[in-house]
């Protein structure tokens, strides 16, 4: 047992990172905070419609069981199972939490928290404020940390960058090595454990919906050290974004939640003012093919619905690739309480205002539902055992992830509002587990020998020395810039082998180009670009995993589709159909006149898919090339079945 | 592809302390580019007007759709944010220049941690009891809400600040974004039962009192955040204070 106080090193200060940081302060921990900027501008705050909890307030029968469900079946069954469903029992306690420190949600006649609907379920189940939920959740949390500093149980490192673990002779890890934005000092802070809340790797696509600080560096960095790094191929492209030459901005799925209409002119080509299109003359795609869900289909299904008939129909509007998003039937002040902060967004960028005309969108890279892999431990119940230090814990001993840094909770798709959920729960679930972790160690971290943390700082501090000096002919942007594009014209929504190797040869190219780099500002005070290159090698690293990932999962799941190995889901197809199948397997009993014609081979077809592919993507590093294994999905809970929508 | 180049003029400076300097850059025409696309687009060509290569223009941004507060400057010569800055809108060659009443970190850099510091002062939380589940919280009308979301959208960004006549680069005036903060905290039903302390906060040296209504803080609030409101208010609420306080010695 110690006697002092557990300490750790928290990466990050988005909502997983502030969330862990206001636990383990209120355990009596002690916690160091670290953060790319000041906290308070994470990229959580981006986060717009809303967040999950079965909380059943408008009496349609929903419960957590729901949430579940449809969480797993978003994700089309790659997700483990006892995670998301602890998750999604923990969050109304989640809501009732962020509720009592001062969110401003939206709220019923009554006063009571009011909710409203996303994709992938039928019920009213995300709690809001109005459409920048993200960014009064991190508040809310940035305040309950401010005041744990105020309090002296934690301490900001802001403008901080973290460079790598440092690992023992045992490979544990025993601190984190810190690099000063602004002095450019680089040191090594010791901690129990140590987290990293760091965000996804959006910016490996260049343009997407991510801020800029999402590089997915710190991920790589341990991938780089040895951690393993699941499902990295599953990327999800969010239907609705504004197209932008820095960045895509997202228009929350909130907007179609609300009642938000998505068509195109039946017409190709069609130059009339959107507003003067009869309905006669508007396909309102999304409605027809999907009769039960409309418009709130899960985002895969829209985005690639969006993609075809963009580039397979040839009907995005006037010629192009957009589509419209229409509110323009609801009324101002409906739209301005409930949506406020995204009519504010598109009329900023795009000089129109959404309440008067439809929007134009297009799908945009938004999240990645892979990222490091972790474990947790499950307990008797189907749910998971909080005090187990193996949760949110990488394959790095003492080295955890949290929310979306980690791979669990989304499977192959993530469902609209649940990111948010997965970040606080993660936040708040590990902090037990961690303060466990501490005790179960037979040596602490006050018995590591100093040379540890020298040969740590040091490794890191030639590093930097050796990009500095980085005297060739590339300019890292530009060259970030390209493998953007790279990533952005082939592995996106649709994906096929050819262009996925292509990919990788175009990877390979500009990793040969990188050692080629000029390091462009010599400055030794708050200099961005040494970081920049590093994050630039890391992404390397990470777009070769998303793509090895991709080209190697011959399969259709979730995010990742591939178009040739489509299981051609017979239209009149019922996902009961398949539980009836396994049944009358289990009793020797199939015939195929049981079923309509067709579907008999299609589940065959399914079953034998789900033996090989219902599978993690683990990718290890190993002779600088992702080395790629698969492991076991728990479904113990809900039996993997085809997913359907309409 | 058109070769229309965009006219920037830049303040730059390589330390705080270090004398400030102009460049001048062309940036290539692209439609609805903004500022901050502009400065990446000088990141991957640090080349001046003149044909030198520097080092790229280094500036803050994060979320780049206006809701993280990080990329405050001086465009053409007014506080705003970078991101949302349109080129087309803007008078050329555009001008960029640091915050001034924040110590210049690098270049457009500037230091606000006086501002989370003032968060700090106030106490703007809630002093909840804990993070476990004790249930609901405090019922409340939704207009109320409404009321306390549009106040809690402010993003630290500082525009009201550099606005402010009264706020200065030495003095410690805290300045509208902080008073709004506090009216945030008083007005929600847990946070009401520290508003003392939060007033008493606001009572001192750098306090509501050194205000002088100039009412320009509301003006560049990008946020459209009630500044004068929440002023009025909190001028209101610690008047009240004033006379409990010297009621009650
Ligand atoms: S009213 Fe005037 S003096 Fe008061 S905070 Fe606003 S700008 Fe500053
Ligand atoms: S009140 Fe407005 S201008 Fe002032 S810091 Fe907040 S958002 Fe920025
Ligand atoms: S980059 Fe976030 S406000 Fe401009």
């Amino acid at each position: 047992m110690l006697n002092r106080k557990k300490k750790i090193v928290i990466i990050g200060g988005g909502l997983a990172g502030l969330a862990l940081a206001m636990k383990f302060c209120e355990r009596n921990g002690e916690v160091t905070i670290v953060s790319y900027q000041a906290l308070k501008r994470s990229h959580s705050v981006c986060a717009q419609g809303g967040i999950n909890a079965a909380i059943d307030a408008k009496n349609e029968g929903d419960t957590p069981e729901k949430h579940f469900y449809d969480t797993i079946k978003g994700g089309d069954f790659l997700a483990h199972q006892p995670l998301v469903r602890d998750m999604c029992f923990q969050a109304p306690a989640i809501i009732h939490l962020m509720d009592r420190m001062g969110v401003a949600f939206n709220r019923t006649g009554e006063g009571h928290l009011d909710f409203r609907r996303f994709g992938g379920t039928l019920y009213n189940r995300t709690a809001f404020a109005g459409a920048t939920t993200g960014q009064q959740l991190v508040y809310a949390l940035d305040e309950q940390v401010r005041r744990n500093i105020h309090d002296g149980n934690a301490t900001a490192l802001e403008w901080h960058e973290y460079l790598g673990a440092v690992l023992d002779s045992e490979g544990i890890c025993r601190g984190a090595v810190i690099h000063d934005l602004k002095t450019d000092e680089i040191y090594t802070l010791a901690a129990d454990a140590v987290v990293l809340a760091t965000g996804g790797p959006c910016q490996v696509y260049g343009r997407s919906t991510s801020s800029v600080v999402n590089t997915g560096a710190a991920a790589t960095t341990a991938y780089l050290q040895g951690a393993k790094y699941a499902n990295g191929e599953f990327i999800q492209i969010h239907p609705t974004a504004i197209p932008g030459q820095d960045k895509l901005r997202l228009m929350s799925e909130s907007a179609r939640g609300e009642g938000g209409r998505v068509w195109v002119p039946k017409k190709t080509n069609d130059s009339r003012d959107p507003k003067k299109i009869p309905e006669s003359d508007r396909y309102y795609f999304l409605e027809e093919k999907y009769p039960l869900f409309k418009n709130l289909v899960p985002r895969d299904v829209a985005s690639r619905e969006i993609y075809d008939i963009v580039y397979n129909q040839n009907m995005g509007v006037s010629g192009e690739p957009m589509v419209y998003l229409d509110l323009t039937h609801k009324s101002r002040e409906f739209l301005d309480n409930r949506l406020g902060g995204i009519m504010d967004i598109y009329t900023k960028f795009t000089g129109v205002d959404p309440r008067e005309q439809p929007m134009k969108i297009f799908p945009a890279v938004h999240y990645s539902m892979g990222g490091l892999w972790t474990d947790y431990g499950p307990d008797q119940q189907g749910l998971i055992e909080h005090g187990s230090p193996k949760n949110q814990m990488t394959s790095i001993k003492g080295l955890f992830a949290a929310g979306e840094a980690d791979y669990q909770y989304h499977g192959a798709n993530r469902l609209g509002a649940n990111s948010l959920l997965s970040c606080i729960y993660t936040g708040l679930m590990m902090a037990r587990g961690i303060m466990n972790y501490t005790d179960s160690l037979e040596k602490s971290v006050d018995d590591i020998p100093s040379t540890i943390f020298d040969d740590a700082r040091n490794h890191w501090k030639t590093r930097f020395n050796e990009i500095r000096k980085m005297d060739g002919n590339e300019n890292p942007y530009q060259l970030h810039q390209q493998l953007g594009e790279t990533m952005l014209a082939n592995v996106l929504i649709v994906r096929d082998n050819k262009s996925l190797e292509k990919a990788t040869h175009a990877i390979d190219d500009i990793e040969a180009r990188f050692k080629n780099v000029k390091c462009t500002d010599s400055s030794d005070w708050a200099n961005p670009s040494p970081s920049f290159i590093n994050q630039l090698f890391c992404m390397i690293h990470l777009s070769k995993i998303i793509t090895k990932g991709a080209l190697m999962r011959d399969e259709f799941r979730g995010s990742h589709y591939k178009p040739d190995f489509d299981l051609n889901q017979p239209k009149d197809f019922d996902p009961h159909e398949y539980i009836d199948y396994l049944e009358q397997k289990q009793y020797g009993e199939i015939t195929d006149n049981k079923f309509p014609p067709g579907h008999l081979d299609y589940m065959k077809r399914f079953e034998e898919n789900n033996k090989k592919w219902l599978k993690t993507t683990v990718a290890q590093f190993k002779d600088n090339k992702p080395d790629i294994t698969y492991e076991e999905v728990n479904t113990s809970l809900i039996t993997p079945r085809p997913r359907k929508y309409d | 592809m058109t070769d229309k180049k965009i006219p920037f003029k830049i303040k730059r400076q390589d330390k705080p302390g270090s004398p400030s300097y102009w460049q001048t850059f062309q940036v290539p025409y692209k439609p609805f580019a903004n500022i901050i696309s502009c400065l990446m687009e000088i990141q991957r060509n640090p080349t001046t007007q003149g044909g030198k290569t520097v080092a790229p223009v280094t500036w803050d941004s994060n979320c780049l759709e206006e809701v993280c507060g990080s990329c405050t400057m001086l465009i053409n010569g007014k506080v705003r944010q970078a991101c949302t800055a349109l080129v087309d809108n803007l008078e050329k060659p555009i001008t960029l220049e640091p915050m001034s009443k924040f110590p210049v970190v690098r270049d457009l850099q500037v230091n606000r941690n006086r501002m989370f510091e003032n968060l700090k002062k106030v106490k703007a939380w809630i002093d909840i009891d804990g993070s476990h589940d004790i249930g609901e919280g405090a019922l409340m009308a939704d207009s109320d809400r409404a009321k306390r979301y549009v106040m809690s959208e402010c993003m630290t960004c500082g525009c009201c600040l550099e606005a402010c006549p009264q706020f200065t680069l030495n003095n410690s005036f805290m300045g509208a974004a902080t008073f709004n903060q506090v009216r945030l905290f008083n007005l929600h039903p847990t946070g009401s039962m520290n508003k003392e302390e939060r007033l008493d906060a606001v009572m001192g040296e750098g306090g509501i009192t050194d205000c002088g209504n100039a009412q320009v803080c509301v003006e560049v609030c990008p946020k459209n955040i009630p500044l004068t409101e929440s002023i009025a208010d909190i001028g209101r609420q610690t008047s009240w204070q004033m006379i409990k306080n010297i009621l009650i010695k």
